[in-house]
Order: C-alpha cells, then sequence, then structure tokens
C-alpha cells in the first residue's frame, strides 16, 4: 500500500512539474497556494477535530507582512517569505493560545472574533493600504534566478507546496499525528492517558497557522498583492468549503478541494457571469447532502469496497 | 540512488522545454482582431453601478462604431466577474493578455482590484480604460500614464464638486458623517478642502463603520451640529441607509443631505420622496440634452433602467479606444494611447473630453439637486442640474499629482 501511495505521489509531482506547459502557470501556482492553505487548515479541522473560523487571517497577515517586507523593506525574496510565515505562525500561537481554553462551536467563535479584529486592524493600518491593498511587490530573485519570470516563480511555489505538504504527511503519521487523531476521536481518553492535550492542540494550531502564512507569503509572491480580500472571513469559510469539499481529514482531499474552487472561480468568471457564487452554493450543498465524506473520501471508500469485494 | 538520479535527469529535462514555451508566449500584436475585455463585478455590492449595464455599455460602442465606420478588423468583446476579488481580477487579466490576445481591458471597478490590474496591464504593455475605480492612487501614486487612463470619475472630482459648488451657495456649514475606511477618509479630507477653500465651514464629523446597521446615533449627532449641510463620506448600502436614516428623524427639512458617492440607481432605488432635496456630482445624467436621452433610452430598451455615468463612461472609452485604433491603423499601445490622448472626446457621455498626460481623463461633471415627486414628470426624471463643473475644475489640477511618470518630464 505504502509503495503505491508514494508512485501515485510520483505521478502527482511529475504532473506538477509538466503543468506550466498546458495550463497557464499563474493559475497552477494559485491553485497550489490555496491547496496549501487548506491542507493547513485541514490540519486543525481533518487529524485535530477543531474548526477555526479564522483561518483567513493567517493568509492574510502573512500576505500583508511579507509583501511590507519585500516592497519597503526591501528584503531577499526568502527573507520575506519567512518573515510572513514567522508573523503568522507569531500570531496563530497567540490566537491558538487564547481559542483552545473551548471547544466546540465556541472554539470556532473565538477564532472568528479574533480574526475579524485583526482584519480590523488590516482595514485601518496605514501600510496595508486599506481597501485599495498593498500593491506593486517585487518578486525579486532567488540564487541568481529572476522570479519575474513566471515559470521560475513556478517551481519555487512547487517546490514550497511540495516541502510542505510533505511535512504535512509526516506530521500526521508521526506518533504526533498519532495523539492529534487521538484527541479529535477522545479527549478526555487522552487526557486519561496523561497527554497535556492543551499543549498538543496548541502545537497543532501553531503548525496550521503557520503552514497557512507560508501560503499567503507565496500568493503574494504570485500576485504581487495582498488584499483585505485575503484576510475577510470569507476566506476562512472558503477554506471550510474547500477542505469538505476535497474530503476532510484525507491527506489529498483539501488539494482536490482548492483545485475545484480555485478553477470553477477562475473559469466560471467570464462565462457564467453573475452564476458564479450561485453555482459555488449549489456545488457546496449537493456536497453536504449527497457526499459528506467529499471527493476523496468518497473515492477512497468506493476503492476499499471494490478491493474487498476482490478478495472476498 | 540511480533511482535518485534518473529522477533528478527527468525532472531536468522538464524543466528545459517549460523555460523555452514561456518565451514563445510573448507573441505579436494581432492587427486582425481588436480584443476588448470588461471586467466588472456582476454578483456583488457593486454590481448595480457596472456589471450587465457596462457590458451593454461596450456593446452598444462595437455597435455604433461598427456602424458609422465600417472597420476591417475584427472586434471581439469578452467579459468576467470579478467577483470583487484582486486575485481573481489579476489572474483573468493576467490569462486574457498572455493568452487571448486581448487589447484593453475596462470597467475594473473595486480601487482593490483596479489598482491590480493596472500592474498587470503596465506589465504586459496593454491598455486600461478604468471607468469604474474611484481611487485616486490610479492616476497619482500608482500612476501609469502610458498605459492606464481613469476615465470617468475619482474621489476627489467626487468630493470636490459639491464642496465648492454648494458652499459657494450660501451652505457653508458642513458636518460629515463618514465610513471609517481609506476610501470614506480620503472623501472627507477632499471635501473639507474645498469647502474651507471657498470660505466654509467644517463643524466636525462623525465615523461609522463600514456596513454599519444603525445610524440613529451618527444622524443626531449631525443634526445637533446645526450645520447647513450633511456631507455622506461613504458608498452603497451605508449611502443608502445612512439616506434613509436622515429622513426619519426629519434631518432632511433643516438640513441639506450631500451624498459624496451616490448615482442616479441609487435614487431610483430610494425613491423621490426619500431622497428629494439631497445634492451630489455625477459624471453623467440621461436627461441632459438630445443625444443622451436618445443614447440613453437606447441603453434602456435593453437594460430595463438608465444609465449612470459607469456604463455611459464604458461606451465612450470603447468608442474612443476603438477611433483611435481605426485612426492609427494598429492596436499597438503606444501608438493607441498617443492617438486617444491627441484627441478630444466628444460623445453621448463627454463633450471636449480630454486625456492629461497623467492619464486623467478630464470633463463636466454635474452639481445636481433631486427633484420633488411633483416636479418629476416620468420615470427615471430625478434630477435639476444645478451646475455644470467645467473639465478644468472638476478634477485635481496637474500641479498637485504625485504621479512619479509625470514629476519627472
Amino acid at each position: 500500500m505504502s509503495r503505491r501511495v508514494s508512485i501515485a505521489y510520483l505521478i502527482g509531482l511529475g504532473l506538477l512539474l509538466l503543468a506550466p506547459m498546458f495550463i497557464y502557470p499563474i493559475l497552477v501556482m494559485k491553485v497550489l497556494c490555496f491547496a496549501l492553505f487548506a491542507c493547513a487548515f485541514n490540519l486543525l479541522l481533518g487529524y485535530t477535530g477543531l474548526l477555526s473560523f479564522g483561518h483567513a487571517v493567517f493568509l492574510g497577515s502573512a500576505a500583508y507582512v511579507t509583501g511590507h517586507a519585500l516592497k519597503v523593506w526591501e528584503l531577499p525574496t526568502l527573507l520575506g517569505l519567512l518573515a510572513g510565515t514567522g508573523a503568522a505562525t507569531l500570531l496563530g500561537w497567540a490566537i491558538g493560545s487564547l481559542a483552545i481554553r473551548r471547544q466546540g462551536i465556541y472554539f470556532a467563535m473565538v477564532t472568528l472574533a479574533l480574526a475579524q479584529m485583526v482584519f480590523f486592524l488590516f482595514l485601518q493600518a496605514p501600510f496595508t493600504g486599506g481597501e485599495d491593498g498593498l500593491q506593486g511587490v517585487p518578486r525579486g530573485t532567488l540564487f541568481g534566478l529572476d522570479l519575474a519570470d513566471d515559470i521560475n516563480l513556478y517551481y519555487l511555489v512547487l517546490a514550497i507546496f511540495a516541502g510542505s505538504f510533505w511535512l504535512i504527511q509526516r506530521t500526521i503519521h508521526s506518533p504526533f499525528g498519532q495523539i492529534l487523531k487521538a484527541i479529535r476521536e477522545n479527549e478526555p481518553r487522552a487526557i486519561s492517558l496523561g497527554y497535556d492535550v492543551a499543549k498538543y492542540k496548541l502545537l497543532a494550531f501553531v503548525l496550521s497557522a503557520g503552514l497557512a502564512g507560508l501560503a499567503g507569503a507565496t500568493k503574494t509572491l504570485v500576485f504581487k498583492f495582498a488584499t483585505l480580500t485575503d484576510a475577510h472571513w470569507h476566506t476562512s469559510g472558503e477554506v471550510v468549503l474547500m477542505t469538505l469539499l476535497g474530503g476532510m481529514g484525507t491527506v489529498f482531499g483539501p488539494v482536490v478541494g482548492a483545485t475545484v474552487i480555485v478553477t470553477l472561480q477562475n473559469e466560471l468568471a467570464d462565462k457564467v457571469g453573475s452564476l458564479v457564487t450561485v453555482i459555488m452554493g449549489a456545488i457546496f450543498v449537493i456536497c453536504v447532502l449527497a457526499f459528506r465524506r467529499g471527493i476523496v473520501g468518497e473515492s477512497l471508500a468506493l476503492y476499499q469496497r471494490m478491493i474487498g469485494q476482490k478478495n472476498r | 540512488m540511480i533511482k535518485r538520479k534518473l529522477l533528478a535527469l527527468s525532472i531536468s529535462a522538464l524543466l528545459l522545454p517549460a523555460a523555452g514555451s514561456a518565451l514563445a508566449q510573448a507573441g505579436k500584436i494581432s492587427g486582425d482582431v481588436v480584443k476588448i475585455a470588461v471586467l466588472t463585478d456582476m454578483s456583488g455590492v457593486y454590481s448595480a453601478l457596472g456589471g450587465k449595464g457596462s457590458v451593454l455599455g461596450a456593446e452598444m460602442a462595437i455597435e455604433d462604431f461598427k456602424a458609422q465606420f465600417k472597420p476591417k478588423f475584427k472586434i471581439e468583446l469578452v467579459s468576467a466577474d470579478h467577483q470583487n476579488k484582486a486575485d481573481v481580477g489579476s489572474n483573468k487579466v493576467r490569462e486574457w493578455y498572455d493568452t487571448q490576445g486581448v487589447d484593453m481591458v475596462t470597467d475594473v471597478l473595486n480601487s482593490g482590484v483596479a489598482i491590480a490590474v493596472a500592474k498587470v496591464t503596465t506589465e504586459k504593455n496593454k491598455i486600461m480604460l478604468n471607468t469604474g475605480a474611484a481611487s485616486t492612487r490610479l492616476t497619482n501614486e500608482d500612476c501609469a500614464p502610458n498605459n492606464v487612463v481613469h476615465y470617468v470619475y475619482d474621489t476627489y472630482a467626487l468630493a470636490n464638486g459639491p464642496g465648492k459648488a454648494v458652499t459657494k451657495q450660501g451652505k457653508d456649514s458642513w458636518f460629515f458623517l463618514t465610513a471609517d475606511y481609506a476610501f470614506g477618509h480620503s472623501l472627507e479630507k477632499d471635501t473639507s478642502d474645498a469647502v474651507k477653500a471657498m470660505g466654509g465651514k467644517v463643524l466636525g464629523a462623525v465615523r461609522h463603520p463600514l456596513n454599519a446597521s444603525d445610524f440613529s446615533s451618527f444622524l443626531l449627532q449631525a443634526q445637533a451640529s446645526k450645520a447647513k449641510v450633511v456631507g455622506l463620506a461613504n458608498a452603497g448600502g451605508d449611502t443608502i441607509n445612512s439616506i434613509k436614516a436622515a429622513n426619519e428623524f426629519g434631518l432632511t427639512k433643516n438640513q441639506t443631505v450631500v451624498g459624496l458617492l451616490t448615482t442616479i440607481v441609487d435614487i431610483h432605488a430610494l425613491g423621490l420622496p426619500t431622497t428629494q432635496g439631497m445634492m451630489f456630482t455625477e459624471g453623467f445624467y440621461w436627461n441632459l440634452n438630445k443625444e443622451t436621452r436618445e443614447f440613453s433610452r437606447r441603453f434602456f430598451s435593453k437594460h430595463k433602467g438608465m444609465p449612470n455615468m459607469l456604463p455611459a463612461g464604458t461606451y465612450s472609452a470603447v468608442l474612443h479606444y476603438l477611433k483611435a485604433v481605426q485612426a492609427a491603423g494598429t492596436d499597438d499601445t503606444a501608438a493607441v494611447m498617443k492617438q486617444m490622448k491627441a484627441t478630444p472626446i466628444n460623445d453621448a457621455f463627454a463633450k471636449g473630453g480630454k486625456i492629461r498626460d497623467d492619464g486623467r481623463m478630464i470633463h463636466d461633471m454635474y452639481l445636481v439637486e433631486v427633484k420633488k415627486q411633483s416636479e418629476s414628470k416620468e420615470p427615471w426624471d430625478y434630477y435639476n442640474v444645478k451646475q455644470v463643473i467645467p473639465a478644468a475644475e472638476a478634477f485635481q489640477p496637474m500641479a498637485l499629482s504625485r504621479c512619479a511618470a509625470v514629476a519627472k518630464k
């Protein structure tokens, strides 16, 4: 099984390496950024059972910090990315340590409330440019490669995505990941086994926030701007949709979900006009009513059933 | 080990052709098809301002151009909904330029999206005729005079017109109701400056959050200030709610309400009894003269609503662009921009309009007052035009420009 999985990953990576020859690279980069964002979110929702409803704030804050670092402080690209990711991680620690004291819907509401506070800060702070956004961020260079070239940047984004995906994968399958799953399944039992649940939750939250931040920082590099949309609660909602649609608690689900949503948003923009939001809503309703395990979850279940029949 | 080497080799083999194709994408501009794109908000808060109306404006411009000039080249129109997301908008435009051969983008309302699209347009050396966004940054900090024209209005024009003209009429003390974000602040500041320049007084201001639901306490402050004019430095739903509340509190009896971004669409939505006596600046009014009426009735027959300044401006922008392409004989950006700047704009939207060096299109603006129900003779007959603000006074003078490209000259 694990051999099969690694072959599947290699094929996936191969396809991604080839993708910019067939698909518009900026679109693929955007998909990768949101896929990373959704994967980070899934680490929290799918594997730890914590529904954060303010995750966009990590995406947004990293986007702004990276943008500011590259544009105003004129830091090298890599440092800019690190600054953004670091800021999101710190913010994740601050918000996380407050939010994990509550559970369920209260946890979601606390994250939403804190995220709205930070959103307000971005709306008012002069360095973000308010609703005009932080615009014209230079991409800079990396190891002598000019990142203004979309193809060069594409492979950087792909490397970031692949590295983070590997990190998430490792986390899930590590003893730490097992404990997270134990917390998700039965928190009192995890406590009774002697685990300091709060610490594990906080660590998962910070990790998720940091990775979401990395996604936001990369996104700034791709689009050369950071706007309020990144930190808006709509985006927090969208990442929930991506994760549920792809398959919560599956490694690959968020990637599929993000791909579907981002591609639809982009492709439908000039085809159906005002119907985009209606179509998105319909997809969500169908997903919740008909296939709750999401696209990947349902496919896996189908696969298992077929294998089961063959073995019988 | 060998496997890894093989992998590395195959990856590097893949990288090479990919790098090659990037070069091939920068093709030549074809003179056969002129492709125009309308990027707008079709489903969100601004869709009533631009949206499908803007697309119709562009369609009508192409129709009129074809009828008048019988061009040899083909004209295509595409449109997209940017959903008020800067990344969706800039991604779409980038893709249009790179893979679809789009030559010019228009409308692009929402300042955040507009500035992002301006950057892409400059990078790809295409043209944006912005008829939708309000931010003065498009012709100042983020100006790109070789690629971007700001065509219809901006916060300066919206603020300056009523600030000066209303004060001149003796209504010289102001109080502001300001949406607490950059757009509201800049409207308030620009209007205050204009009021003070005319010898008026600003008695105070109150800030309300974006999308506020209850305006009563703010309006009571405005009422208590005894200012002759209450300026609404907000937009969209906030403007509509504050006008409704102002009416309920009877504020409109003794004080004049001036909306700083109000269009005929808002007046139509609120109705004359609620809005009568309000004053504001508009870039276009359908019932100005024979030409505007003809244009607007044609528009109405398809849209079931009269055009505000956005669709009318989009019509004018597309028409002006096509005429420039026709005259220059090419869709090359530099040549077309030069032609557009050299030719005055005369159509249903603007008379004697001119594109300045900083990319600002200047044209007459109109200070209007909303009619009483009894004065209105037909549906959509809403305004008394109190004053025509001449182009030279309506917009920010070049001397104040913060556009680096112009200052260098």
